[in-house]
Order: structure tokens, then C-alpha cells, then sequence
């Protein structure tokens, strides 16, 4: 009999149940107590950067819904990277398995092999952090319960943060509870939602989802008219093809609260100047999408009092219980 | 994820399939399979994704532009006898040309060899089946339609840019929907926008495969010349866009050939 370990299904939230399709979960990766256990310790463990000073919960870490509050995150030799840490959750329902904001890795196992070797990340090599965990009192046991007596690799060990990565699940915003029946949203909130779904005003929903599609991301390759010239391509850089120029990932709107500063390169640090720039900041370019409209007023001019409730239905979007769940702090 | 099903409409059909069959050749089978083939064109031009993203067709109202998005929906294909009998495939799918996906539906049912005087199918969703039902693959595909329009799904979705009267190239986004009128929001006021397009008649004698043309330019053109310097953009919630989508929609699909 190969070696089994404990099966620990991921827990689907009724309103991801009952509105949108299963989360994938890789056949060669079927979620184990073992395996999340050893993701979880790998996860916040600096083991994994050169000189050990940095995790994968140092630029992505619990009370930031697993991104941090900076810009651009500083690696391990001081330089900056030139894209806003990605917040980390829901990630099992990216259906189409493209990660980073530009897409340039499918699936969540492989996402987590670049962050160790990035130069202005943790600048490590594999090898080294093998070995590490090889000689380390710990991990070859966390290693063994988690996958039987196999030699560690690198797969094995992305495989567990991928498995510990798919158990980071939001869904108790006061708007899920509203969408469940167990909340009541202010007037300002429900204006704020009438303003996020109206095709003539803020037309979110578009490309970030709506009341049924509780993910609030269509995970996927959007120009929202930030720039008229790209000095960051996007996912032009990696598809090589001038129509992806300027495209960037949409994230999920889901806690906000936590989450500045915004967009790829975190250059807005509030909601307000988010809200700004669709309202007013569109910056034509070859690549926006057709579904910015009134580019060349620079927006669609919302009025301050649905500015200021798209703001409150945003916000309501934000998870507290995501981020003190204790599952997900340090271990 | 489709839901499929058949639904016979009358009971007597399964009389009337082993009826048929004493009258069959030995080698034709009983039931089959039947497949449909999307594909699209430009006026006769082939359209897939690879010619998307570059300016390059002109609309009827004489604008160049070009398609960056297009996908819409067809649901319940129906099989008509010509006794009245029906079979309908209870069941939709997304036709997502931009990502390659959806272009062959092949529902997994059982098609009773035969003569039908028509082969249907809807644009979109009738209202039943729009409103009475959660579909999470489409809800998945961020395909819903606003609560405060009244719900539902889109029928299509085609978006581009085109190259406006001050010869600036801007975006625009062709949704169809249910038409709905919200002056009096939240009374809304309802024109049913989905058709039923019919393929003509069939004779079914072994697996099938329908290969069902769009042409694009067709939603540009009849019986409503469209401007794309006036309706561009916010169509949604612009009823009276919504109802001349509807009508030149009904020239926009054609059957290219049936083979089996």
C-alpha cells in the first residue's frame, strides 16, 4: 500500500457551494492535515530565503489578508520589486490557474517555486534550501507524515504551501452574511452596490464579480486605463503578444480594508484614490479595455455621495475573521 | 457542468421510435448522438480569436473595428417531429470565442433516428430558464445580469474598439440582454429579447454533427444600421438598444452544413 496521509478536504463555504463552480484541487495534491500542517510551517518559516530573514509571511502576512502595507516589498539584499505583494486568498477558485499579476505561472504548486530564487525576493537556490530542510531536526519527519518516505524536493515542498495556500478562505464579510441573510446593509452600502452594478456608473461587476460570483475577481488580464504609455507590460511581457500590453491581473475586492496600498504597483494608498481614478483618471492607451467608458473625460464622473457609498459597499466587502483566524497566523 | 436532459414531450415517442425501427435498414442505429460546431465570420470572413484585437471589419454605418471579446449563450435545443412530437436538450452552453472554448457542444443525450421538420435552438435563455435557475458555471463566468435590471444572464457579450467620427478609436461593449425599461425602477418593464433560431429540417440516420455559423456583422446591420458613434457603450440598461439587438440578431446565425 503507498503511503496515505490524512485527507483534510477544504471546507467550501455555502455561498461559494451553492454559486459557483468547485475549487481546483490538483488530482497529484489532494489536500492532507500532513501536508497543509508542513505548508503552513514552510509558509512562515525564513528557512526559505538566503540568509534567513524572510518567509513568504514576511511580504504576504496574516493581518495584511496575506499581502503587506508597502508598496513594493523589499527583499532579503534590500532591493525593491517593481509590483504590490499580491494578497493571498480564495486562491483554489482561480479557475484558470494563472498566477502573479501578469499570469506568468499556471498553477498554485509552481507559483511557489519563483519567490525562493527571485534575486530581489528571497535570492536562495533550491539546492540550498533543500539541503536545509534536509538537515534540518524537523522537516524530514513534517516531510514524511506529509508525503511517506520520499526524499525532499522542491516539488514536495511547494506542493504543501499550495496545500496550506488553498485552506486561506474568505467568505464571512458583513456582505456574505448579508448575501446569507444574516446581515442588513446600510443605506449607504446598498446604494454603494447599486452603484458597483450599474452599467452607467461604476460597472464593476464586470470584472469583479457580483452577489453570485462572490470570488469579486474575474481573475482575469484587464488594461484599466492607468497609464497611456506602459513602463510595466503586464502580461504582454509574458504572452509577447502588443494587445496583453498594460494588462494586469483584476484582484478580488475582497478586504480592501487590509489590503493598501493598490493595483499592481501599489501606487494608490487609499480606496478613495482608487474610486478617483475610474471616476476621472482613465488614461486612454491602445490596450484599455472597452469597458472603460468615457476615456476621454477620464471617466464616467461619479458624483461625491456615490463615491463615497461605492467606498462603504467595498469595505463591506472585508473579512475580519479572515484575518485573525487563528489557523493562519504564525505558527 | 451543463445540465442536460431530454425531454420528451410526448410519451408516445418511444412507441413511435420502435415504430421506425421496423422499418429501418439493420446498420442505421437507433439513437445518436448529435454534436453542434460554432464557428463565426464577417461577412463570410472567417472570425476566430486570432484575428481579434486589430482593427480590420467595417460595420454597416461604415465604422472600422474590431472584437476583442465574444462570447454568447444558446440554450434548449429542440428536435421537432413533424407530428408535433418534441425532444429538447434541456441544457446551454457559453460559446466563448475568445478563449477558444464552448466553439463544439456536444450534449450527451441520445437522438432518436428520423425524419424532423426543424432543429431550433435558443438565443440566450427563455425567461424560465433565466431567471428560475442558478447557474454556478455561469455565475463562475461573471455572466450574471444586475438584480436591479432584473436579473438573469447576458446573452452575449462582444466588445472592441472602433474608430469614432473624430477618427479617435474608442472602446465599445455590445451586451445583450433582456430588454428592460427602469424609468419607473424598481417597477421594471420587460420585451423579451431571446429568439429561437431554426436549422431547417434533418433527416437523422446516424451521428451527427450541425456546424452553425455566426455573422458578426449581421449584428450591425439589419434591420437596424447601428452607429457606433451613438450606441456604444451602456447599452445594458438601453432599452430600446436592447430590442434592435434583438431584431438583427435574427439574421446573425445560419446553418453552414450538416454532416453524418
Amino acid at each position: 500500500m503507498p503511503y496515505s496521509a490524512t485527507p483534510q478536504p477544504i471546507d467550501i463555504p455555502t455561498l461559494f457551494e451553492e454559486n459557483i463552480i468547485s475549487p481546483v484541487i490538483p488530482t497529484n495534491n489532494p489536500q492532507t492535515v500532513e501536508g497543509i500542517a508542513l505548508g503552513k510551517k514552510l509558509f512562515f518559516d525564513p528557512i526559505l530565503s538566503a540568509d534567513n530573514t524572510q518567509a513568504c509571511a514576511s511580504c504576504h502576512a496574516p493581518q495584511n489578508a496575506f499581502t503587506d502595507s508597502t508598496r513594493f516589498s523589499i527583499g532579503i539584499d534590500g532591493i525593491a520589486g517593481n509590483r504590490n505583494s499580491m494578497p493571498l486568498f480564495n486562491l483554489a477558485w482561480n479557475y484558470d490557474e494563472n498566477f502573479f499579476w501578469d499570469g506568468r505561472v499556471f498553477s498554485l504548486e509552481h507559483q511557489a517555486i519563483e519567490p525562493v530564487t527571485n534575486p530581489v525576493e528571497m535570492h536562495n537556490t533550491w539546492e540550498m534550501v533543500i539541503s536545509r530542510l534536509q538537515q534540518s531536526n524537523e522537516y524530514p519527519d513534517l516531510f514524511q507524515a506529509a508525503f511517506g518516505g520520499v526524499t525532499i524536493t522542491k516539488e514536495l515542498a511547494t506542493k504543501a504551501m499550495a496545500q496550506f495556500e488553498r485552506t486561506l478562505i474568505s467568505a464571512n464579510s458583513k456582505f456574505d452574511r448579508f448575501s446569507l441573510g444574516q446581515a442588513t446593509l446600510t443605506t449607504e452600502e446598498q446604494n454603494g452596490l447599486n452603484v458597483f452594478m450599474d452599467e452607467t456608473k461604476g460597472d464593476c461587476f464586470h470584472c469583479h464579480g457580483n452577489p453570485n460570483n462572490p470570488l469579486w475577481t474575474d481573475n482575469i488580464f484587464h488594461n484599466n486605463g492607468l497609464d497611456a504609455t506602459f513602463t510595466d507590460l503586464g502580461l504582454g511581457e509574458i504572452s509577447g503578444d502588443p494587445a496583453d500590453n498594460g494588462k494586469f491581473k483584476s484582484p478580488s475586492l475582497r478586504n480592501l480594508a487590509f489590503t493598501a496600498p493598490y493595483m499592481h504597483d501599489g501606487r494608490f494608498n487609499t480606496l478613495d484614490e482608487v474610486i478617483n481614478h475610474y471616476s476621472e483618471g482613465l488614461q486612454d492607451s491602445p490596450t484599455i479595455d472597452p469597458l472603460m467608458k468615457k476615456v476621454d473625460e477620464g471617466g464616467v464622473h461619479l458624483s461625491p455621495q456615490d463615491k463615497s457609498d461605492l467606498k462603504a459597499f467595498l469595505l463591506s466587502l472585508s473579512d475580519p475573521s479572515f484575518i485573525n483566524n487563528p489557523d493562519f497566523q504564525i505558527p | 457542468m451543463k445540465k442536460i436532459a431530454a425531454l420528451l414531450t410526448l410519451i408516445t415517442l418511444a412507441f413511435s421510435c420502435s415504430s421506425d425501427d421496423d422499418n429501418q435498414p439493420n446498420n442505421v442505429p437507433q439513437n445518436v448522438n448529435a454534436t453542434f460546431n460554432f464557428s463565426h465570420n464577417w461577412d463570410g470572413i472567417s472570425v476566430t480569436s486570432t484575428n481579434f484585437n486589430t482593427i480590420q471589419y467595417i460595420n454597416a454605418n461604415g465604422e472600422e473595428m474590431s472584437i476583442e471579446k465574444l462570447r454568447h449563450l444558446i440554450s434548449n435545443v429542440t428536435f421537432h417531429k413533424s407530428n408535433g412530437e418534441t425532444i429538447v436538450i434541456d441544457g446551454y452552453n457559453l460559446i466563448d470565442v475568445t478563449n477558444d472554448s464552448g466553439l463544439v457542444y456536444a450534449p450527451d443525450i441520445d437522438i432518436p433516428t428520423g425524419s424532423y421538420e426543424n432543429v431550433s435552438f435558443t438565443f440566450g435563455f427563455n425567461n424560465d430558464d433565466n431567471y428560475n435557475n442558478n447557474y454556478p458555471d455561469l455565475n463562475s463566468a461573471s455572466w450574471n445580469v444586475p438584480d436591479m435590471m432584473g436579473g438573469g444572464y447576458h446573452y452575449m457579450q462582444l466588445e472592441g474598439k472602433f474608430i469614432n467620427d473624430a477618427d479617435v478609436e474608442i472602446g465599445y461593449a455590445y451586451h445583450t440582454i433582456r430588454a428592460v425599461n427602469m424609468t419607473n425602477a424598481p417597477d421594471l418593464l420587460f420585451q423579451d429579447t431571446f429568439f429561437t433560431v431554426d436549422l431547417g429540417a434533418v433527416n437523422v440516420s446516424n451521428n451527427i454533427s450541425f456546424n452553425i455559423e455566426m455573422n458578426i456583422a449581421e449584428w450591425f446591420k439589419n434591420p437596424n444600421q447601428w452607429n457606433l458613434n451613438i450606441l456604444n457603450n451602456m447599452l445594458m440598461p438601453n432599452f430600446d438598444a436592447q430590442v434592435m439587438m434583438y431584431e438583427n440578431g435574427q439574421n446573425a446565425f445560419s446553418l453552414g452544413s450538416i454532416s453524418q
